[in-house]
């Protein structure tokens, strides 16, 4: 497609390099994201998929410098959008990109409203956080906006508070205000996750629908690969903080090359084959406090790990052409002597 | 929710009744009467307590007395005190407002402090200011209020000569004048600070950590996602949502201004409804009593209507009818 090909010879929008993030646990700081490098293009389309605590909405808020204070906080590592450092800025600085060039949706659309506040004032807010406009062009905004998320009778809604919205609406009204000024990057975290089915369908549609008309590149976290199948054009499959694989969408379902990703695509169930159960994966993702400190972390979990997978860390290398995996099957991951 | 108010108020009347059932037998279950606290027992003619006993009515069934005094209390007729020979009424108007101006310098004086020291702790917890607060509040909460006005009129009053010790005003003062009233907040500041002392405390500790709470809350991780700033986020965001819990003090608050301070008035010999109401007890006032006690019930009805219906106003998520 030529759009693609288009894609591979543009600068990124946003290139994550070696990020690392960590919490405070009773005093010691332990990674949930551990050395995470990657790129977003422009009008790409890239998922982030894993299980539940994969530090995937983590890595997310770390972009957003949105990180409980306190508690956690960014090592180390750069995060360059559109050529500054978000890393090196200060809060007022960080605040004139947040909801303007870089916005968020969340997972949970009950509570990510503020429930004292009409839909209109939260709308218009972002608005005058970036914008100079009277409040009568805010409101015409507002009211344009709440339309193309596809909301039918936006001059009512503007005056309702967010408890008299369903939560599928609530969705629309976050997304309305993440795209109110444009931006040029929207991270999606699990932006479906809490809707029923046939609301989740329609909500990725308007995404997807949005995306072309705007222009701007998505991060969607996701831990449903026929999400990701639908939606991204890039594919980063990531295991206990650490990206064990990466590939472009097709690629990705037709030839995976770790055995978690493997693993992960066999666990869809599948309407045409009569099976009892659902196929899973053994175990449960290593907490942050008894991480392997050594070896690959998928290990104790993968039906195919190798004796040294328990004491050799394997690297993030190029099997073949713009396709990453971290695995010691290839010997592109092994790593090199002398280099830890 | 004018609906719903008319529905509360006609509520109140069932339970305005009960109450003065309750007022009633406890007055007539204290021993001796009004006019015992009258006459010198010991020095009186028993025949002649008898026959006033029998002529006041003391010795009708109870019901009777009781619908005698309901039916009289009903048309505001709250019966004549036994000790100042005036009407009930007359004498409770007289400290009326002297109890409102401490009450209402009282919370003022607590609200001002509470919210900008709670809104400071909320925002920046575990620091040290916000852990001289809380040591500030902890003690404010532990002291009670008659060793706190005997200490704040020693300090106060007699070593630094600041403030006056009691009284509601200096004598020889023109009613109306800028000194009088200046003389009157002189005097009522004191008792003010006492009385607030507490409730300055749990209102504070009760703001901080609500707005501890909030901070956590998804909606403010929204508002930093548009670029909402850190002091917007606090002074509307969070704010606006911790307000609402502080609603169900309003109500009691209400209460407070008119009842007054029992203890910390008679420690400062302020003359308000506090000390009206223990002097009745001493010297078996029961007109003035029961009628106090039927007073504070009735604001404490009104006080959780009130802080009900403000309830309505400030939470989009209430609604009334």
């Amino acid at each position: 497609m030529s759009t693609k090909k288009m894609l591979r010879n543009e600068a990124p929008l946003l290139e994550v390099k070696n990020l690392e993030t960590a919490f405070d646990i009773e005093g010691t700081d332990y990674n949930a994201v551990d050395n995470v490098s990657f790129k977003v293009k422009p009008r790409q389309i890239v998922g982030i998929v894993g299980e539940s605590g994969c530090g995937k909405s983590v890595m997310s808020l770390s972009i957003m410098k949105l990180l409980p204070k306190g508690i956690g906080k960014v090592k180390s590592g750069e995060i360059i959008f559109d050529g500054i450092n978000l890393e090196k800025m200060s809060e007022s600085q960080i605040n004139k990109i947040r909801g303007k060039d870089v916005s968020m949706i969340f997972q949970e659309p009950m509570t990510s409203l503020n429930p004292v506040f009409t839909i209109g004032y939260q709308l218009q807010e972002v608005l005058f956080n970036h914008m100079k406009i009277s409040k009568q062009e805010a409101r015409q905004k507002a009211i344009a906006l709440l339309k193309s998320v596809g909301i039918s009778r936006p001059e009512k809604l503007v005056d309702e508070y967010p408890h008299q919205l369903s939560g599928g609406m609530r969705q629309r009204v976050m997304i309305a205000i993440a795209i109110a000024c444009q931006p040029k990057l929207l991270i999606a975290d699990e932006p479906t996750t809490a809707l029923d089915v046939t609301v989740q369908a329609q909500i990725l549609e308007l995404l997807k629908e949005i995306q072309a008309v705007n222009d701007m590149s998505v991060i969607l976290i996701t831990h449903d690969l026929g999400v990701v199948a639908e939606m991204c054009d890039e594919v980063i499959v990531m295991y206990a903080g650490k990206i064990v694989e990466r590939a472009d969408v097709d690629t990705l379902f037709h030839n995976p090359k770790h055995p978690y990703t493997t693993l992960l695509l066999g666990a869809i169930p599948k309407m045409d084959e009569q099976e009892e159960r659902l196929s899973s994966i053994k175990g449960i993702v290593p907490s942050l406090t008894n991480m392997p400190k050594v070896g690959c972390r998928f290990a104790h979990r993968c039906p195919k790990a190798m004796p040294e997978c328990f004491t050799v860390t394997p690297v993030l290398g190029d099997v073949e052409q713009d396709h990453e995996v971290a695995c010691l099957l290839y010997e592109t991951s092994k790593p090199r002597e002398g280099v830890k | 929710m004018l609906k719903y108010a008319f529905r509360r108020i006609l509520g109140m009347i069932p339970m305005l009744f009960l109450i003065s059932i309750v007022v009633f037998t406890l007055a007539k279950l204290m021993p001796g009467d009004s006019f015992s606290g009258e006459i010198d027992p010991t020095k009186t003619n028993p025949q002649y307590i008898a026959e006033m006993r029998e002529k006041l009515g003391y010795n009708d069934p109870l019901p009777q007395q009781y619908f005698r005094w309901i039916g009289k209390f009903v048309e505001g007729d709250f019966g004549k005190s036994t000790r100042y020979k005036i009407k009930v009424s007359e004498v409770i108007s007289e400290k009326l407002p002297n109890t409102l101006l401490l009450g209402f310098s009282s919370i003022i004086i607590t609200y001002i402090l509470a919210f900008f020291m709670g809104l400071y702790s909320g925002r920046k917890p575990y620091t040290v200011a916000d852990n001289l607060i809380g040591g500030l509040n902890y003690l404010g909460l532990s002291i009670p209020s008659f060793i706190a006005g005997v200490f704040a009129i020693f300090l106060f009053s007699f070593t630094l000569g600041w403030f006056p010790s009691n009284g509601s005003i200096d004598i020889g003062m023109t009613e109306g004048t800028f000194e009088y009233w200046l003389s009157r907040l002189h005097h009522v500041f004191l008792p003010a600070v006492v009385l607030g002392l507490l409730s300055t405390a749990s209102y504070t500790q009760f703001l901080r950590n609500d707005i501890i709470e909030n901070s956590r809350k998804d909606f403010v991780r929204t508002a930093r996602a548009k670029g909402t700033t850190e002091k917007k986020i606090y002074n509307v965001h969070i704010l606006r949502n911790s307000i609402i819990p502080l609603i169900t003090f309003l109500g009691f608050d209400l209460v407070a201004i008119i009842s007054g301070a029992i203890i910390t008035e008679t420690i400062f010999t302020y003359p308000g409804l506090g000390q009206l109401f223990l002097q009745s007890v001493g010297t078996r006032d029961y007109p003035v009593l029961m009628t106090l006690t039927m007073l504070f019930s009735f604001l404490t009805l009104i006080g959780n209507l009130l802080a009900d219906i403000l309830y309505g106003v400030v939470d989009p998520r209430i609604r009334l009818d």
